[in-house]
């Protein structure tokens, strides 16, 4: 397939804008050096390629997209039509007040709710994205710390399950991390963490249910050891679909939470983003929220910010039209299918692991919640087929692969979470693609290490793509 | 895999070699490197910079995963490998040669076991 610049026919662009009919009135200092090197094309050729390009893309519109830990649930269409009415697009941040009442409203009932579900006392729309969120959740911590003269918890605990973005997360806000090891059976090893919670621990990141999709029946042992030190607990919101409107993070302990409302809230994700990870928190930490606070005086809504807040970390009320598609969603399933998602989340994950187990062995054989880690490694043992062969044969049967090499202590691990919004018999025909593969690369181990077999582009050299990346077009001088 | 006599080796598979009692190069292993998968980036520390043993010094990206490497001693970096930066294969490629840190002032270690120990103990780990 070409690229756009090799497509470009010098002359062929497309003339709808007449040619500048008066002098160019750049002055000299800004004109360019050289004019713009775009690709010329007749629109409808710029429109094939992109077409061709967006065939070649999967997305969960077209198939089944099992990506562990990432909740790939479809989108509904009804929040992006909500999200397009003009009270919500053509409107600006700096407007006066008493002209976006409806989006205030919005913001408020979104912040309500949220707070409900995880069981805290405010809520923060500002962050745009999940680890964006964490950095502010843990800006909440160290301010709280601060603010009571404690200068000397500087260390952050986190479990080798949490997702990688966690020890980043800390990081960047200034902390020291440490890591807990799991136990044997996948949860958080209580004795480890006693030993090394102290004076200078500041908190706690976890997630439960845990990367390997198990719900950590110590949670309420574990979080009142960080409080008994000192620290605070801080719940990645990532794995929220598991539970949502049967248990709360609040209630097991937790002091922050974020969400990721392109998981859990059904708006887009990925490339068709942007995200939202909203930060909520427990009252005594309300005081340093960033962002906007909406109140309401008067029958009338207004704006205002915390006191001792930590600082913006986005422009003005974050992803709003996000939040707009979150709401709606929350709206449209209601008190009651809050908790039915997740149960059904739960059930079809438990489903196709039943389907599987016999043939795919399993890192921890037992009832998961959203998503099962299947390990391979025995299997790349007798046969050399490796996790990564495997989930590239799955794109052949249609799907998206799962997430592969994650968590890093299951080895060849393959993470599989089918969401809620799959029927039943998507997942039949999953799991029979998931045994065809296996089956075929033990009799064909060889064959395996060529899969896919039905894309355009069978394997990228993913290592030359990462030592050598080549990201511009070369024009040749 | 291969595991020379002259080094002394960590648990967590990096390898040292002691030029005098306080200075050693510092890599990871054979075991390390295969275990890993094509490497295509490395975090190295600076010079100067406060090493301590058993504690993370740098890190090393493959396709897969980004993993920490260890120290095995407690010291300073004298000298900083560079040259890994640009060619992060050659961890790969010959991994008891790509040294990572030049250490100096080394004033202790971590559990360091010889050439025919650690090769047991990764064989107990397969």
């Amino acid at each position: 397939m070409k690229l756009i610049f090799e497509r470009s026919m010098p002359g062929r662009g497309t003339a709808y804008v007449p040619d500048l009919d008066v002098p160019e009135a750049a002055p000299d200092f800004a004109q360019r050096e050289r004019k713009l090197r775009l690709p010329e094309l007749p629109e409808v050729q710029v429109d094939r390629h992109y077409t061709e390009l967006a065939k070649e893309t999967r997305g969960v519109n077209g198939g089944f997209y099992p990506l562990g830990s990432c909740t790939m649930k479809y989108n509904p269409a009804a929040a992006e039509a909500v999200a397009a009415l003009p009270g919500f697009t053509e409107v600006h941040p700096l407007q006066e007040d008493a002209t976006v009442q409806g989006c205030l409203e919005v913001m408020q009932l979104a912040e309500k709710y949220l707070a409900e579900i995880t069981g805290m006392d405010a809520i923060t729309l500002q962050p745009a994205a999940g680890a964006h969120g964490e950095f502010t959740g843990l800006l909440l911590i160290k301010a709280w710390h601060r603010s009571r003269g404690d200068t000397a918890r500087t260390k952050i605990l986190v479990p080798d399950s949490a997702h990688g973005t966690n020890p980043a997360s800390a990081a960047m806000a200034g902390f020291e991390v440490v890591n807990i090891p799991s136990d044997p059976n996948g949860y958080v090893d209580l004795k480890e963490l006693s030993q090394r919670v102290g004076p200078d621990t500041a908190g706690l990141m976890l997630t439960n249910p845990n990367t390997v999709g198990l719900f950590d029946p110590n949670i309420s042992e574990i979080t009142r050891i960080v409080h008994e030190a000192g620290g605070l607990n801080y719940y990645d919101g990532a794995n929220l679909n598991a539970i949502m409107g049967i248990v709360r993070p609040g209630d097991m302990g937790f002091d922050v939470v974020h969400l990721n409302l392109h998981k859990t809230f059904a708006t887009p994700h990925g490339g068709g983003g942007p995200g939202s990870g909203p930060v909520g928190c427990k009252a005594f930490l309300s005081g340093f929220l960033p962002g906007i606070r909406v109140e309401e005086k008067d029958g009338k809504r207004c704006r205002s910010e915390a006191e001792a807040r930590v600082g913006d970390v986005r422009s003005f009320g974050g992803n709003f039209n996000v939040v707009v598609k979150a709401l709606t969603y929350i709206l449209s399933i209601g008190r009651e299918g809050v908790p039915a998602t997740a149960a059904n989340a739960v059930l079809n994950a438990n489903y196709l692991m039943h389907r599987l187990k016999d043939i795919y062995p399993m890192a921890f054989d037992t009832t998961c919640m959203h998503e099962f880690v299947i390990t391979l490694e025995h299997f790349k043992e007798e046969t050399g087929v490796s996790a990564l062969d495997i989930a590239k044969g799955l794109i052949d049967y249609g799907m998206h692969p799962p997430t592969m090499y994650f968590p890093l202590i299951v080895h060849e691990a393959l993470m599989v979470e089918p969401t809620e919004t799959e029927t039943k018999e998507t997942l039949d025909e999953a799991a029979e693609g998931f045994l065809a593969v296996l089956q075929e690369a033990r009799e064909h181990p060889e064959e395996a290490h060529l899969r896919p077999l039905t894309t355009r582009i069978r394997r990228p050299d993913e290592v030359k793509a990462a030592r050598k990346p080549v990201i511009r077009y070369d024009f040749g001088d | 895999m291969h595991f020379p006599k002259e080094l002394k080796y960590t648990k967590t598979h990096e390898w040292v070699r002691f030029t005098d009692d306080n200075t050693a190069y510092i890599g990871i292993t054979d075991y390390a490197q295969d275990q890993l998968g094509d490497l295509v980036f490395v975090n190295l520390p600076a010079e100067g910079d406060e090493l301590t043993a058993g504690e993370s010094f740098a890190d090393v990206e493959s396709v897969k995963a980004v993993s920490d490497v260890n120290s095995p001693v407690t010291g300073t970096v004298k000298q900083v490998n560079e040259e890994l930066a640009d060619a992060p294969e050659k961890m790969n490629e010959a991994p008891y040669e790509a040294w990572f840190v030049l250490a100096e002032g080394i004033t202790g270690t971590a559990e360091l076991m010889d050439a025919e120990a650690y090769e047991a103990f990764v064989a107990s780990e397969g």
